[in-house]
């Protein structure tokens, strides 16, 4: 009998959460904020979704229900993937060492 | 066009990339790396699913326009927000991750046969409860972090609002989406559907409006971990080894950071959640030892203080994100430091209004990362230093929390300020803090206040100096 390809994405994910639960205890507490901002900018992968659904549509009609719903949603993700990685990188650029004494 | 055994690949790289993404923030030196392997996953994510739809119709045109819009807007909000606003932009950009989630679930319960998910009335059960979820959980996260985003903002206040059986009508319509969701999957009736993301939109409002300003930190945690479960959701209806890599990702990071910050006020998660904290039964209780003497003093004393010091500790707080007084404390670290004096930070966990913000207002004021310690790592500090300078902080400051056990904060891990030999304190006025209880520290012998604006203080003992 052949496994459902839903165990094979049901495993991906619970073992991502592992891994996250790992690589997430051992981010510094003084970049939880970066942290924040940047798992904000990739959870937008979601506009991968956006993008097929904008792209379903025939050569006669661009605009349908479902892909106006996809232009949106790409609107709304792309302002997080810029907004996110780009605020992060500029916060990132603030951690600075103590410079060596003078 | 390319094959989808080549695109899933593809896609599995940039979840990766979203790995190590996160690992790079395990030390400041590795981070900027870390978030360049961010961009690079999301550039490879977008690209393949371009190349694996393969329509380069004029649709194609538009959507180059909406992503530029977004990225543009989204790019100059990145390059335009104060530090200080931080909370809060996060709390906006969950709403957009949320409200996404919701927009794509719908296109695809309406076109289901462009995501190969059966056709309109048909769709196939296991996506149609992925959806559901998905759906659900966006909504939530959207109309939860509006509320948050709201609340930090100031346009709503901090106060919790409650209201008699608000307990129950909240499980009720939880419970009623869990219904909804099962009809929705034996029906395949789309009212039901409209229904389900209108009652979700609901709960979301209706979970975080009980919570109050300094629970934040929870909530925006909270809501971080929600976006990565609708995007999780979302991922495995549209079958996407990324997004579901991804959603797990931020789902699992975000649960840590509640966990952390709940540990921080010695709360349980549901206590936070259930809203209310401090509000009314507290502030009662307290009131026979309102006419306590305090010692209160100037810049001028506090300077002195600070010269003949030989280390200092700064603890700072909220009160220093609204008062925008960080550029004024380094000014004033500074001035100590060339007078030989051993400065450090000392950083609540729950300080501020979301993880880490003390931290990154103190690199933008050009501090150090490594002067600037977190309480299990300074905490023995304090029986040694001179001078403790409390701006803009309180709860975490309070020995009723070791000592009373009535106290509604006991247990919390505090900073042990009061072992220093001389506590200097800035505050306006001797009004509680959130907990809505007296601390004190304000009135021990070796306490000295300094009532005034933070910046403002602190600029005047710079003068001082």
């Amino acid at each position: 009998m052949e496994i459902d390809p839903f165990i094979f994405r049901l495993s991906i994910f619970i073992l991502s959460i592992f891994v996250g639960y790992y690589v997430v205890w051992s981010v510094t507490p003084s970049l939880h904020t970066p942290l924040m901002s940047v798992t904000n900018a990739i959870s937008s992968v979601i506009i991968v979704g956006a993008i097929i659904a904008a792209l379903a549509t025939n050569v006669e009609s661009i605009f349908t229900s479902s892909s106006i719903f996809g232009y949106l949603a790409i609107t709304l993700a792309a302002i997080n993937i810029f907004g996110g990685f780009l605020v992060t990188q500029r916060m990132l650029a603030m951690y600075k060492k103590k410079k060596k004494d003078k | 066009m390319i094959s989808a055994n080549l695109s899933a690949i593809f896609y599995l790289i940039s979840g990766v990339l979203f790995i190590l993404a996160l690992r790079g923030l395990s030390s400041p030196e590795t981070s900027r790396q870390g978030n360049l392997f961010g961009i690079i996953g999301m550039i490879i994510a977008i690209t393949v699913t371009f190349l694996s739809v393969g329509n380069f119709s004029h649709g194609f045109v538009y959507i180059f326009i909406f992503l530029l819009l977004g990225g543009a807007v989204g790019a100059f909000i990145a390059f335009k927000i104060p530090m200080t606003a931080m909370p809060e932009l996060v709390a906006g950009f969950h709403s957009l991750v949320g409200l996404a989630a919701v927009f794509v679930a719908i296109s695809a319960f309406i076109n289901p046969a462009a995501f190969n998910l059966g056709t309109p009335g048909e769709i196939k059960l296991a996506s149609l409860i992925e959806m559901s979820i998905g759906a659900a959980v966006g909504a939530i996260t959207f109309s939860g972090s509006v509320i948050a985003f709201l609340k930090l903002q100031g346009i709503m206040s901090g106060a919790p609002i409650t209201f008699k059986g608000q307990h129950l009508l909240n499980a009720s319509i939880l419970v009623s989406i869990v219904v909804l969701t099962y009809f929705l999957c034996a029906t395949q009736s789309s009212n039901l559907f409209w229904v389900l993301i209108a009652v979700s939109f609901l709960i979301g409002f209706l979970l975080i409006i009980p919570i109050g300003g300094a629970d934040m930190p929870v909530v925006i945690s909270m809501l971080n971990s929600y976006s990565g479960w609708a995007a999780a959701g979302i991922g495995f209806t549209l079958e996407n080894t990324a997004l579901i890599i991804t959603g797990a990702l931020v789902g699992s990071s975000g649960a840590i950071l509640s966990y952390i910050m709940c540990k921080g006020m010695n709360r349980s998660f549901f206590n936070v959640i259930l809203g209310g904290f401090g509000a009314t039964e507290q502030s009662s209780q307290k009131q026979g030892k309102e006419q306590r003497p305090v010692k209160s003093g100037n810049a001028d004393d506090a300077a002195f203080l600070m010269k003949n010091a030989s280390s200092v500790i700064i603890v700072p707080g909220y009160g220093m994100a609204v008062a925008q007084a960080q550029h004024a404390l380094r000014e004033m670290v500074d001035t100590l430091k060339k007078n030989d004096i051993k400065v450090s930070y000392a950083i609540h966990p729950v300080a501020g209004r979301m993880p880490g913000h003390m931290n990154v207002l103190l690199a933008e004021a050009n501090v150090p990362y490594d002067e600037v310690f977190e309480l299990e790592e300074i905490n023995n500090d304090f029986a040694n230093a001179d001078v403790a300078f409390v701006i803009g902080a309180n709860d975490v400051t309070n020995p009723v929390a070791k000592t009373d056990p009535q106290s509604p904060i006991y247990g919390m891990p505090v900073l042990d300020v009061e072992k220093c030999k001389s506590v200097l304190f800035v505050k306006r006025s001797l009004s509680p803090g959130y907990a809505g209880i007296d601390n004190d520290l304000f009135y021990k012998e070796n306490t000295l206040m300094l009532f005034a604006d933070a910046k403002k203080m602190t600029e005047d003992i710079t003068k001082n100096l």
